[in-house]
């Protein structure tokens, strides 16, 4: 049995190291189980389905140079799609204005009948054709995909006003909670004179912005069955497996030989999903990274203080450790006491990190829209930080350990 | 006193070298975490046009009213209407409108490939207002703007790529297959945050590479390239004309009002223009408008993106905690050498100078800090990019007073920490180090 009292009695005398190491686990708790809760819900969106089978597919963004009519748009954008269509290394490819994960777009909102005044919810406006679910790999889970004849073509500020539309699987719950959206009339424009009948339910897909206000809205989407003739197009292309890098060359090269009076920005006017992908989460995926290295160097820190401080006391009590080693105590009664010492500071540094960390988790939910700190993390932090102090007592102590009792002898 | 101390310091630094290098390790990283965030927070946080932010103000109409606002709020730029209303009310010093294009630009030579630039339909008071430098030329003239001048204003970096850096003044230019005669070049011109159009989330783009008449935009039917907020209204018109007559809004208006008097004077006038609107049934609610300055606008939009201000919050964390550490080593630090401190007070040395001593050593620890918080800091700039929108992270920057501030901190904070453990040091009683050993 471990004798508490005199660890304490013997604390008293150096009340600044304890209170100092106490504070600094207290303080490193803290901070950690922030850190990790935030490293947690930010890999968490990283992980987000995007509905897209991402593999094999890029993008491509051309806009008109010329700035034509809008029907030598369209007819340009049809001889452009048939082109795409036709090379070798490409098994599919559609146009539209918008994709998942593009970071920005056109959103409508969406109602339910023609005079409502409020909306239902917004949603992602996709303009697409009958090739857009097989370019993106989306699934349908219920009705059918646009026939060729149903894909019409509007001007950037006409209104929408498509009879048909199929839209994504959330947005289908949102609108119509207790039953199938499949049929139902829905408005996707602000015109009550236009509503739309829902013919397709996709699986999963995900809108293009990720609005941390609006994330009810996250993978609402509506597919318009359109071309729409604005400055420039975007074309999605599904590569043949495994043919990616030669599709994206092929394509841009078919592209230019359709027309040369087309802008295809040279820096990002043609992406890989990954890419697109990448450049979505940049933020989300970048604060992991940094909170994972603060947590690091903050427990290396953290240990290294205790290293240093415990060495420092084992240094100053070399002869009181010779005594209690001349008057019969063994070196596990030495390394026991250690580490019962610093399990003790670290007990009062955890009680006081986790008050801390739990206030500074509410005061930051009020700041920026977080979520509550998980009981979870602190729990992980206490063992963890416990486990590290244990661990970074355990060369000094050791040493302390193996003073020898002659020591006692040496002075005094 | 001071040179001996220090180089006591500098050879005391030497005597532990665990215990310093720890030291000058947490210095290090905590001044280099607290320093990259700050690079950061300051550049998104910045006023950018410090001299003027007060005096400019965008002006903001209810054309939606309280059915279809945001909770109360107007939308956040004008729809055409009030937009080129305000302008022509002329009730402000100076007064602009401007929408975001994008025309495509085709560069002289017949092997030329043309690219897309970015850019502003504005009027001439833009340039004034908002402080634009030139080059060569300048802005273009009032004049211009009632008579639809084909003229523009190109950036510096604009005139580079098209007529490498000549005076291209009186040349023209090729937007989106129509001739412009250039009248300004712009110096290099990018104030971060950009305040003046964060309606289209424009605060961290790219620099503004053109500027063309708005009222020629608008009959050269230029579409907007930047956001257009409909707000789910249903009169939003049919077709291009029905949309620019409509009730979207699309057009940043801003007005320069030098005092306190002219802002009340504008805001009295902005409000008479939404009731005048009322009566003549265009708006049937009560007249809800904002005049916001550059400041009160940036804190609005919350231009400072959550990311910074979080990572900033917990690199402080972080460097108290090093602080922390670095008192506790510094005790042991300090307390190892009790005996040497015995002898000094035993020949007399008084407390004041074992303060100097012990303070001044702590210092020459901050310094070592600083110097390899500065090392980090260089490094962990360069890698911000992998942390932030490439938009913030060039921003970033290791400039004179970063490397200042650097040093400044760390040597500041580990004296502070030195506060404690010197007090010890200087109570340490001679006698009681002079009986033993």
């Amino acid at each position: 049995m471990i004798q508490i009292k005199p660890i304490l009695a013997a604390m008293r005398h150096h009340k600044a190291g304890t209170v100092l190491i106490a504070l600094q686990i207290a303080l490193t708790l803290a901070i950690v189980c922030n850190a990790l809760f935030i490293i947690q819900q930010r890999t968490a969106r990283l992980s987000r389905p995007s509905g897209v089978e991402e593999s094999n597919l890029f993008v491509i963004r051309s806009d008109w140079a010329d700035k034509s009519d809008p029907q030598h748009t369209d007819i340009q954008m049809q001889a452009d799609l048939l082109a795409l269509r036709q090379l070798g290394s490409v098994q599919d490819a559609s146009p539209t204005n918008s994709f998942p994960l593009r970071g920005g777009g056109w959103d409508n909102f969406i109602k339910l009948a023609p005079d409502q005044v409020k909306m239902t919810t917004d949603a992602a406006i996709y303009f697409a054709d009958e090739h857009s679910l097989a370019t993106l790999g989306t699934k349908l889970i219920a009705g059918r995909n646009f026939t060729a004849s149903e894909i019409g073509s509007q001007k950037p500020r006409d209104r929408l006003s498509s009879a048909q539309v199929i839209i994504s699987k959330d947005l289908a719950q949102r609108l119509f909670p207790a039953g199938s959206a499949l049929g139902k009339t829905i408005y996707v424009s602000a015109d009550a004179n236009k509503p739309s009948t829902v013919i397709g339910i996709t699986d999963t897909l995900q809108a293009h912005m990720q609005s941390r206000r609006t994330p009810d809205y996250a993978y609402n989407a509506v597919l318009i069955p359109a071309r729409l003739l604005d400055d420039g197009t975007v074309y999605l292309v599904r590569a043949k497996p495994g043919q990616l890098a030669a599709a994206m060359h092929d394509a841009t090269k078919a592209l230019y030989a359709q027309s040369r009076m087309r802008i295809i920005d040279r820096k990002d006017g043609v992406m890989t999903f990954a890419q697109v992908r990448q450049r979505f989460y940049k933020s989300d995926l970048g604060m992991a990274i940094l909170m994972g290295i603060i947590s690091v160097v903050l427990l290396a820190i953290t240990a290294a203080g205790i290293v240093g401080l415990t060495s420092f006391w084992v240094g100053q009590r070399r002869k009181q450790i010779g005594v209690r080693r001349a008057l019969g105590a063994t070196r596990g009664d030495i390394l026991n006491y250690f580490l019962t010492e610093n399990l003790l500071i670290g007990i009062g540094g955890v009680l006081a990190g986790a008050v801390l960390a739990i206030g500074i988790n509410l005061w930051m939910v009020t700041q920026f829209e977080m979520a509550r700190l998980s009981l979870a993390y602190v729990a992980v932090g206490v063992v963890a930080l416990l486990l590290l102090g244990q661990g970074a007592v355990l060369a000094p102590a050791l040493r302390a350990s193996h003073v020898s009792p002659v020591e006692a002898t040496r002075s005094v | 006193m001071f040179a001996y101390y220090f180089q006591l310091g500098l050879r005391s630094l030497r005597r532990n070298p665990v215990l310093t290098a720890l030291m000058v390790m947490a210095i290090g990283f905590g001044v280099a975490a607290s320093m990259i965030t700050y690079s950061v927070f300051r550049a998104v946080s910045g006023n950018p046009i410090p001299d003027k932010s007060a005096q400019l103000y965008t002006a903001l109409v209810d054309n939606r009213g309280p059915q279809y606002n945001d909770q109360g709020e107007p939308p956040e730029a004008l729809s055409y209407t009030d937009a080129t209303a305000l302008i022509k009310a002329h009730k402000a010093a100076h007064q602009t409108l401007f929408y975001e294009v994008a025309p495509s630009v085709l560069p002289e030579g017949s092997q030329s490939v043309p690219f897309t630039a970015n850019g502003y339909a504005t009027n001439a008071d833009f340039f004034g207002m908002f402080e634009v430098p030139f080059e060569y030329g300048g802005a273009w003239h009032a004049g211009d703007d009632d008579g639809r001048a084909a003229v523009a204003v190109i950036s510096h970096e604009l005139n580079q790529q098209l007529f490498g850096g000549a005076d291209s003044v009186g040349r023209e230019v090729m937007l989106d297959r129509h001739a412009y005669r250039i009248v300004g070049v712009t110096a290099h011109w990018d104030p971060q945050p950009r305040f003046y159009d964060l309606f289209s989330g424009n605060g961290f783009a790219d620099p503004v590479q053109l500027y063309v008449p708005f009222n020629r935009a608008i009959d050269m039917q230029i579409d907007t390239a930047g956001r257009n907020n409909c707000g789910g209204i249903p009169s939003y018109g049919v077709g291009r004309e029905g949309w620019l007559h409509g009730e979207c809004v699309w057009i940043p208006v801003w007005v320069e009002l030098p005092t306190r008097a002219d802002a009340e004077h504008y805001r009295e006038f902005l409000t008479g223009y939404a009731a005048e609107q009322r009566r003549a049934g265009r708006f049937n609610w009560a007249p809800n408008v904002r005049l916001r300055d550059v400041a009160n606008w940036l804190e609005q939009e919350r231009v400072v993106p959550p990311e910074s201000r979080i990572s900033l919050m917990v690199a402080l964390g972080f460097f108290v905690i090093c602080l922390v550490n670095t008192i506790g080593l510094l005790l042991a630090k300090f307390m190892r050498r009790a005996p040497e401190i015995g002898v000094r007070r035993a020949l007399g040395a008084p407390r004041r100078e074992i303060y100097q001593q012990f303070l001044i050593e702590a210092g020459t620890v901050g310094l070592a800090g600083g110097v390899l918080g500065l090392l980090l800091t260089a490094i962990g700039i360069l890698g911000v990019g992998l942390i932030f929108d490439p938009g913030i992270a060039r921003l970033a920057h290791l400039d004179l007073s970063l490397v200042a501030l650097t040093l400044l901190v760390a040597i500041v904070a580990t004296v502070l920490a030195a506060f404690y453990p010197t007090w010890r040091a200087a109570q340490v009683q001679p006698a009681w180090q002079l009986k033993s050993n």
